[in-house]
C-alpha cells in the first residue's frame, strides 16, 4: 500500500505493507539508517523517533498508525534548537562509546528538553530509563543533557538525588 | 582470548603472554623496518613493517611475510592521513592508535584524517579487537613510525635551508628554524621527505614523555560527529544495489537439524523471493542447520518467519538444562577433582591444623553478550568470489570460515569491516558471516542478513557457567594458611571448553603456603566464548569474595588483609611479564584513600566492599558503597575505581569512559544477568528477561589512574572484574549476608 509520510519536514511516498513498523520504513524504504533496531519490542529505545513531537518507539508503531503526523528522526533533529544543542553537548562531553544507542538517546533527550527546560535528575530518570546503553555511558548522557539544558551541574555530571 | 578457536584458552593465553614478553625483550633492530616513499600528487608515505618473526611471536601465527604495521601519508595540503587497521567496536581504537603516531610526528591533530583499513592480513597482520591488546602491541612501533616521519621532515627542511638539523624544531605540523625565523609546513616538505632514505629504526629518537602534546590529552572519538547525526556507519546500515533481506531460523536446541519445514507455503507469502533449508554442519562455530527466508524487505522476511513451521531433529543435547548442570556439578564438587591444576604445600594438613576453616560453594550462570546491534552481515556472492560487509571483531577468522563454508579460496573472500554496535567478545565469532555468505550464494543475489534480538540472545557464544567448591583456613594470628579450590567447569577429554578455563596464577596463588587448585569437567553442547574480561569476569567474583570471607574469619579489615596477603613487592608468575604485587598494593592503597574506606560512618544496612583483580595486564582495585533496603533492593551509591595500566593514559576521556562502562557492565552481570537453559534451549529472548544496566541503576563511578613505570596497556577488560566482588562484599558489610551465587538474589537480603 502507498503511504504519504512527512519525515523531517519532507514529503515521502512509500509502498509497504500496512503492518510494517515505522522503523523498517525509515531504514529500508526511505533509507534513513540513523534510527536503530535493537530489540523489536519497545524495550531498548534505540528506535526512538518523534511523532508530532512525542517520543515514540518506531519498532512498535506501524506505518498505518502514523497517518498525517509529522515524523522527526535523528537525521532531522539537528534542525531544531534543542536537537542541535544536544548534539553539540554529546560531542563536548564525549559521550559515545560504540554509538549504536545514541540516536535513540538523543531523541528521548530532545523530547524531554522540549517539554522541560531544566530537568531534575528524577525527570531525566523518567525520560531516559527506557533507553539502554549497552556500553553504559550513562553518567555522560546525564551530563550532556544537563549541559544542553544550560544548567551548570559541575564537571562530572554525576550528581544524583541522594548523592 | 586472541585465538578463540583453540580448544583450551589456558595454553593459548600462556603462549601469547610468553610471546609478548619475548617481543618486549627483542633488540630494537629486530622489531621492524621502515619504508618511505612518494605517493601520487607529491605526497609522502611512511610505513613500518614488522618482520615475520615478531609477528609470529605476537600473534602465535605461522611465520609468513613481513606485515605492514602502520602507515602515515602526508600530502601537500598538510593533511596527515593515518590508517586505522583494527575494528572499532566502541573501544576507541580508531582515535587512540593514531594519537600515538601523531604525537611523535608532532602533527596538528586538526589536520589528521583517519581511514579504516580493509582486511588484508598479508599486508597488515592480524586485525582484531580483543584482549585489551591493541595498546601493548602498538605502543612502541607506532611511536617509532611517527618519530621517523618527523625526523625525515626535519632532514628535508634542514637541507632546504642549509642549516644543521639540530637547529630545527617541530610543532603542530610545521618545522621551524628559530635562528632565522623560517618555517615550513609538513605539506610543503612532503615531496622532498619522500626522496630521503628511511632512517634506521635503531636511530629513531623518541620524545621525552614530558614533551607529549597529544598523548595524555583528551581527544573525542573521531566518528562521534557522524554518530550523533545518525549517519550510516554500522554493519546494519550497509546497502548494496539489488540487495535482498534475509532472516535465518535455527533450531532452538544448539546443533539441531531440520527434519521438515513448510517451505512451499513460505515461498508463496508476499515479498518472499527465496525460502530454503540450509543443511549446515555439525560445528557449533560454523554454519548451522536452519531455514533461510529471503524477501524484498526485512520486515516481510521476518513476517514470513511467523508462518514458518519446522519439525526439528533436536539431537543429543535436547535434555541439557541449567538445573541438570547444577546437580551434576554438586555431585562432582563433593568428590576429589578429576585433575590437579596446582598444588603448593600440604593443604589437607594445613586445613586440619588451622585455627578457623571456612567452607563455601560459589557459582555463576551462563550469560550472553547482547551487544545492542544484533548480529548481521551483508554478503554478495558473485561466481567464485564473495564480498562481505561485516560488523566483526575478528575479520581474519571470519574470512577463513566463509572460505571453508563456501569451498572457495580465502583470496576470493573480501571482508569490509564496519563500525560495530558493541562487541564485548561476541563478534570474535563469525557464524553470522558464514550464514550471510551461504544465503547470498543460494539466493544468487546480494543479501543483508539481520538477526532478531531473540536470534541474538538464543544463539550466542555464552560466558560459561561455573561452580567452585572452596575451603580456606587461617591460623591463630589470622594469617591465611590454606586454600583449597575445586572448579567444576565444562569441557571434554581433560580440555576446558572455550573460555571455561582457570589460570593457575590467580592471586592469592603464590602467597598461600598450602594451596590447591583442581578441576572436574562436564560434557555439554552449548557454544561458549570470550565475554569482556573472559575468565576474569567470573573468577574475580569467586576469588575476591572468598578472600573477603577469609578476612572476616580472621577478624581483619578486608582491604588491609589483602594488602598484607600481597606481601613484599615483587613479580610473581602471571600473564604477560607477570603479576606484580607492588602494583596491586598501589591500586588498593589508592582506592582506600579516595573512597574514604574505613573512615565513614554509614547508616544501618549500608556498607562498603572492596575488590581487586589483575586482568589482561591491567591492575584495578574498586570500592562499592551500597545501601540495602529491608525489601532486599540494592541501591549502589557510588563506585571508586583505581587502575594501573602503565606509564601513560593515552586518551584520558576515552579511558575514563571505558573504565566507567566496564565497572557498570560488571555490576549489570551481578545484579541482572543470567541465561537459563531448559530442554536444551535458551529461555531468555529479549531485554525484559535479560537486562543490561539501565540509567536508573547506574551509580556514579569515580575513576583514578596511577601511572607507573610500566608499558601502557589496554582498558577494554581490566575495570570490569573487581566491580562484581566489590559489590558482593559491600552487601556483606551492609547486611551480613554472603552472596555466593550470581545474579544476586535480592530475596536473600530481605530483613
Amino acid at each position: 500500500m502507498q503511504y504519504a509520510l512527512i519525515i523531517n519536514g519532507k514529503n515521502h511516498t512509500v509502498d509497504v505493507d500496512e503492518d510494517t513498523p515505522l522503523l523498517w520504513v525509515l531504514r529500508d524504504a526511505v533509507n534513513l539508517k540513523g534510527t536503530k533496531f535493537g530489540c523489536g519490542a519497545g524495550l531498548c529505545g534505540a528506535c526512538t523517533v518523534h511523532i508530532d513531537g512525542a517520543p515514540t518507539r518506531s519498532c512498535q508503531t506501524t506505518v498505518a498508525d502514523v497517518g498525517k503526523a509529522s515524523i522527526t528522526t535523528i537525521e532531522g533533529i539537528g534542525e531544531t534548537p534543542v536537537g542541535a544543542r544536544l548534539q553539540k553537548a554529546w560531542l563536548d562531553v564525549d559521550v559515545v562509546q560504540c554509538g549504536y544507542c545514541q540516536a535513540g538517546q538523543i531523541m528521548s533527550a530532545a523530547a524531554l528538553l522540549s517539554e522541560n527546560k531544566s530537568p531534575s535528575d528524577s525527570d531525566i530518570d523518567a525520560a531516559m530509563d527506557g533507553n539502554i546503553c549497552r556500553c553504559a555511558t550513562y553518567s555522560r548522557i546525564r551530563q550532556a543533557i544537563k549541559q544542553a539544558a544550560g544548567a551548570d551541574f559541575g564537571a562530572t555530571g554525576q550528581q544524583r538525588k541522594g548523592a | 582470548m586472541l585465538r578463540t578457536s583453540d580448544a583450551s584458552n589456558l595454553h593459548t593465553s600462556a603462549r601469547q603472554a610468553d610471546a609478548l614478553s619475548q617481543v618486549a625483550d627483542m633488540p630494537t633492530s629486530r622489531r621492524g623496518f621502515l619504508k618511505a616513499g612518494a605517493v601520487a600528487g607529491g605526497g609522502f608515505l611512511i610505513s613500518l613493517t614488522l618482520p615475520a618473526a615478531v609477528r609470529a611471536a605476537v600473534d602465535g601465527a605461522a611465520a609468513g611475510n613481513g606485515v605492514l604495521n602502520a602507515y602515515v601519508q602526508i600530502t601537500p595540503d598538510n593533511v596527515v592521513t593515518i590508517m586505522s587497521k583494527n575494528p572499532e567496536i566502541g573501544q576507541g581504537i580508531k582515535t587512540m592508535l593514531p594519537m600515538i603516531i601523531a604525537d611523535e610526528l608532532d602533527a596538528d591533530w586538526k589536520q589528521v584524517r583517519i581511514t579504516q583499513a580493509p582486511l588484508d592480513p598479508a599486508l597488515y597482520g592480524r586485525q582484531f579487537a580483543g584482549g585489551s591488546q591493541a595498546t601493548p602491541m602498538n605502543w612502541d612501533p607506532l611511536r617509532k613510525v611517527g618519530a621517523a616521519a618527523r625526523q625525515m621532515l626535519v632532514t628535508a627542511a634542514a637541507r632546504q635551508w642549509n642549516v644543521p638539523e639540530a637547529e630545527c624544531s617541530t610543532a603542530a605540523g610545521v618545522v621551524h628554524h628559530r635562528a632565522s625565523g623560517r618555517s615550513l609546513a609538513y605539506g610543503a616538505l612532503a615531496a622532498e621527505a619522500a626522496k630521503l632514505p628511511a632512517p634506521n629504526l635503531e636511530s629513531v629518537k623518541l620524545k621525552d614523555a614530558k614533551d607529549y602534546t597529544i598523548i595524555g590529552r583528551s581527544v573525542p572519538g573521531v566518528d562521534s560527529p557522524k554518530v550523533v547525526k545518525g549517519e550510516p556507519l554500522f554493519g546494519i546500515d550497509q546497502t548494496v544495489p539489488g540487495m535482498l533481506y534475509a532472516v535465518f531460523q535455527k533450531c532452538p536446541v544448539f546443533g539441531g537439524k531440520v527434519a521438515r519445514a513448510n517451505i512451499d507455503e513460505i515461498k508463496k507469502l508476499p515479498g518472499v523471493r527465496h525460502a530454503f533449508v540450509v543443511e549446515g554442519g555439525s560445528s557449533l562455530d560454523g554454519l548451522m542447520p536452519g531455514v533461510a527466508i529471503v524477501a524484498d524487505s526485512w520486515w516481510r522476511a521476518e513476517k514470513a518467519r511467523g508462518k514458518l513451521q519446522v519439525t526439528w531433529d533436536e539431537g543429543a543435547t535436547a535434555q541439557q538444562s541449567t538445573d541438570g548442570f547444577a546437580k551434576q556439578a554438586a555431585a562432582l564438587g563433593a568428590k576429589a577433582p578429576a585433575v590437579s591444576l596446582r598444588n603448593d604445600g600440604d593443604v589437607a594438613a594445613a586445613l586440619k591444623g588451622a585455627a578457623k576453616v571456612v567452607e563455601a560453594n560459589y557459582s555463576y550462570p551462563f550469560i550472553a553478550h547482547a551487544p545492542l546491534e544484533p548480529m548481521n552481515c551483508t554478503a554478495h556472492v558473485q561466481g567464485d568470489s564473495v564480498t562481505l560487509w561485516a560488523p566483526t571483531q575478528n575479520p581474519g577468522p571470519g574470512r577463513s570460515l566463509v572460505s571453508q563454508t563456501l569451498g572457495i579460496p580465502e583470496s576470493k573472500v573480501t571482508v569490509n569491516m564496519t563500525r560495530c554496535g558493541g562487541g564485548f567478545g561476541r563478534r570474535l565469532n563469525s557464524d553470522f558471516m558464514a550464514e550471510a555468505a551461504w544465503i547470498s550464494k543460494v539466493a544468487g543475489a546480494p543479501v543483508k542478513l539481520v538477526w532478531t534480538r531473540a536470534d541474538d540472545m538464543q544463539h550466542d557464544f555464552y560466558r560459561p557457567a561455573g561452580w567452585h567448591f572452596l575451603k580456606g583456613g587461617v591460623d591463630e594470628k589470622g594469617k591465611l594458611v590454606a586454600w583449597q579450590q575445586h572448579f567444576v567447569s565444562f569441557g571434554s577429554n581433560g580440555q576446558f571448553a572455550r573460555a571455561a578455563n582457570m589460570e593457575t596464577t590467580i592471586f592469592p596463588a603464590g602467597r598461600v603456603p598450602n594451596l590447591s587448585f583442581g578441576a572436574s569437567l562436564m560434557e555439554f553442547g552449548i557454544p561458549t566464548g570470550s565475554l569482556r574480561a573472559p575468565g576474569s569476569n567470573a573468577l574475580a567474583f569467586v576469588f575476591q569474595s572468598f578472600i573477603d570471607e577469609m578476612a572476616h574469619a580472621a577478624g581483619k579489615d578486608p582491604l588491609q588483609f589483602q594488602i598484607d596477603l600481597l606481601g613484599k613487592d615483587e613479580m610473581l608468575p602471571g600473564r604477560g611479564a607477570g603479576f606484580h604485587t607492588g602494583r596491586a598494593r598501589g591500586v588498593l592503597e589508592k582506592v582506600r584513600e579516595v573512597s574514604g574506606w574505613g573512615k565513614k560512618a554509614l547508616p544501618a544496612r549500608s556498607g562498603m566492599g572492596v575488590g581487586f583483580y589483575y586482568s589482561h595486564l591491567g591492575y584495578f582495585a574498586e570500592v562499592v558503597e551500597v545501601a540495602v533496603g529491608h525489601d532486599g533492593q540494592i541501591n549502589i551509591n557510588k563506585v571508586w575505581a583505581v587502575g594501573d595500566v602503565g606509564s601513560h593514559i593515552i586518551n584520558p576521556t576515552a579511558a575514563e569512559n571505558m573504565s566507567q562502562g566496564g565497572v557498570l557492565d560488571g555490576l549489570a552481570q551481578a545484579l541482572n544477568q543470567k541465561i537459563t537453559i531448559e530442554n536444551g534451549r535458551v529461555v531468555e529472548e529479549n531485554f525484559d528477561s535479560f537486562q543490561p544496566l539501565r540509567l536508573t541503576q547506574a551509580p556514579p563511578v569515580e575513576v583514578h589512574f596511577l601511572t607507573t613505570d610500566n608499558p601502557p596497556t589496554g582498558l577494554g577488560e581490566p575495570p570490569l572484574p573487581p566491580a562484581i566482588p566489590a559489590l558482593c562484599n559491600a552487601i556483606f558489610a551492609a547486611t551480613g549476608k554472603r552472596i555466593r551465587s550470581l545474579p544476586i538474589d535480592t530475596d536473600l537480603l530481605k530483613a
